[in-house]
């Protein structure tokens, strides 16, 4: 077997000294998985996925993302521009007033000229069924699109792996269908968080939990 | 309409020209031509005279105090002597010309950004080198104003459907007070999960801008127009 693209090997993380989230949590993450993760609220799946690329450390353990162990800040600029993270939450990810913008955010932080960032989203955009979308205030769109561009914001940097937390939450059938069809046609590698089997037995090939702050597979 | 086809860059330099200009202006002729020319201009936004109207009423609302107020003075000492002349305002004069001068004020901004959306003001404050971190509050603020109403009325909301009535009591003021301390807690734990994601999307400090605007022909036309009102000014101001 390859070398996994993930890999989180017997990580401790808490948030305060009493209350461990993680403890000796081991998960690998191949070239061509789709993992869903479940668990109870509270579990630490929102700070699995955090971890992975550095937004949080872990207090033990250790944390190797494309073959190399990473550790202080700078290690994680490679790993956020290749793995994409999708927010439980679209607001907290669609920060810009138009939508063009917020897609764009991420391809201009890499650098890219401006003309091939403009193909970018319109390229990005018309892929995820959201053609003329550009110029569209961000605040004004329904979950069901707000979740969507923010999916197309993290596509446009073009990553290799995709992370998403709870992508089909508070969304109703109509926009969760729309876009666990646009998931499951993803060619990423991804781990998927989740409440809902349902939705996980559409996109993911592997359901792992969360258990007492370890990973047991299902 | 005209106004909105002119560069925004353009727009918000005029309107801070145009400001300045009537905001030193001295001569009653001054801000009566400055007043006569902005109502004139006007019709190149496409805002209704209803619209421009609502607009100038705060203005005149707070003017009419000042004109109550200033009317039992007969006579307004500057308190640097730099104008003797100003000295022979009376109050009543002092009043009418700062109504006009505000007025005249308020109208030209309308004129030059009434339709200016707040996302074209704040890209264009940016594009003329305004700081970046008032540039950013301002387009941060247009855009979670939403998000933080919604969360205001969720918790009002659940207020009210425990029973709470605002009196005149400590127990409301608390209650409030928690009300607003809960929506600060909140702002900035979703300002740390936004911090998070601008991360997550290779954010290290600098924005980059998508969009850029031209200056055309259209604005140089424009131009020649606000400098020939500007040349109005001064020649009131000489009179």
């Amino acid at each position: 077997m390859s070398d996994p693209l993930i890999w989180l090997d017997q990580v401790h993380f808490q948030y305060a000294p009493d209350r461990a989230v993680l403890s000796d949590c081991s998960l690998r993450v191949h070239a061509g998985d789709r993992i869903g993760l479940t668990g109870a609220v509270g579990s630490g799946k929102t700070s699995l996925l955090r971890l992975v690329v550095g937004l949080v450390r872990p207090t033990a353990g250790r944390v190797e993302v494309f073959g190399r162990t990473r550790t202080r800040e700078s290690d994680f600029h490679e790993v956020r521009r290749r793995i994409g993270f999708l927010f439980q939450d679209a607001d907290d990810q669609l920060f810009c007033p138009t939508v063009a913008e917020d897609v764009a955010f991420g391809p201009l932080n890499l650098g890219l000229p401006r003309d091939e960032v403009r193909q970018l989203v319109t390229q990005t955009l018309a892929d995820l069924g959201l053609a003329g979308y550009e110029d569209r205030v961000t605040y004004q769109l329904s979950g069901g699109e707000k979740r969507l561009v923010a999916l197309a914001g993290v596509l446009a940097m073009r990553p290799e792996v995709l992370l998403l937390d709870e992508p089909t939450a508070e969304l109703d059938g109509v926009a969760a269908g729309r876009v666990l069809d646009i998931l499951s046609t993803l060619p990423h590698a991804m781990v998927v968080v989740s409440h809902d089997s349902s939705h996980l037995a559409r996109i993911a090939h592997r359901r792992v939990q969360l258990d007492q702050g370890r990973v047991i597979s299902v | 309409m005209l106004m909105e086809r002119v560069d925004p860059r353009t727009r918000i330099a005029a309107a801070v020209v145009f400001s300045g200009v009537i905001a030193a202006a001295q001569q009653p002729a001054t801000a009566g031509i400055a007043l006569l020319a902005a109502a004139a201009a006007t019709p190149c936004t496409r805002l209704t005279s209803r619209q421009v109207l609502k607009r100038l009423l705060p203005v005149n609302v707070f003017a009419l105090l000042l004109i109550v107020a200033l009317s039992w003075a007969d006579h307004v000492s500057p308190i640097a002597a730099r104008h003797p002349e100003a000295s022979d305002h009376t109050g009543l004069g002092l009043a009418l010309m700062i109504t006009a001068k505000a007025n005249a004020i308020v109208l030209w901004v309308v004129v030059f950004l009434g339709t200016m959306d707040l996302i074209t003001l704040g890209h264009a404050l940016r594009h003329l080198h305004v700081p970046d971190k008032l540039t950013h509050l301002l387009l941060f603020t247009v855009r979670y104003l939403d998000v933080l109403h919604g969360e205001y009325l969720r918790l009002r909301t659940s207020m009210k459907l425990r029973g709470f009535q605002p009196r005149l009591s400590t127990h409301t003021y608390r209650t409030l007070g928690y009300l607003v301390g809960m929506l600060l807690v909140r702002s900035l734990d979703r300002s740390e999960r936004i911090l998070a994601a601008m991360k997550c999307r290779g954010f290290r400090g600098r924005f980059y801008l998508l969009d850029h605007f031209t200056f055309s022909r259209r604005d140089l036309g424009f131009l020649l127009v606000a400098c020939a009102v500007l040349c109005l000014l001064a020649i009131g101001e000489a009179s």
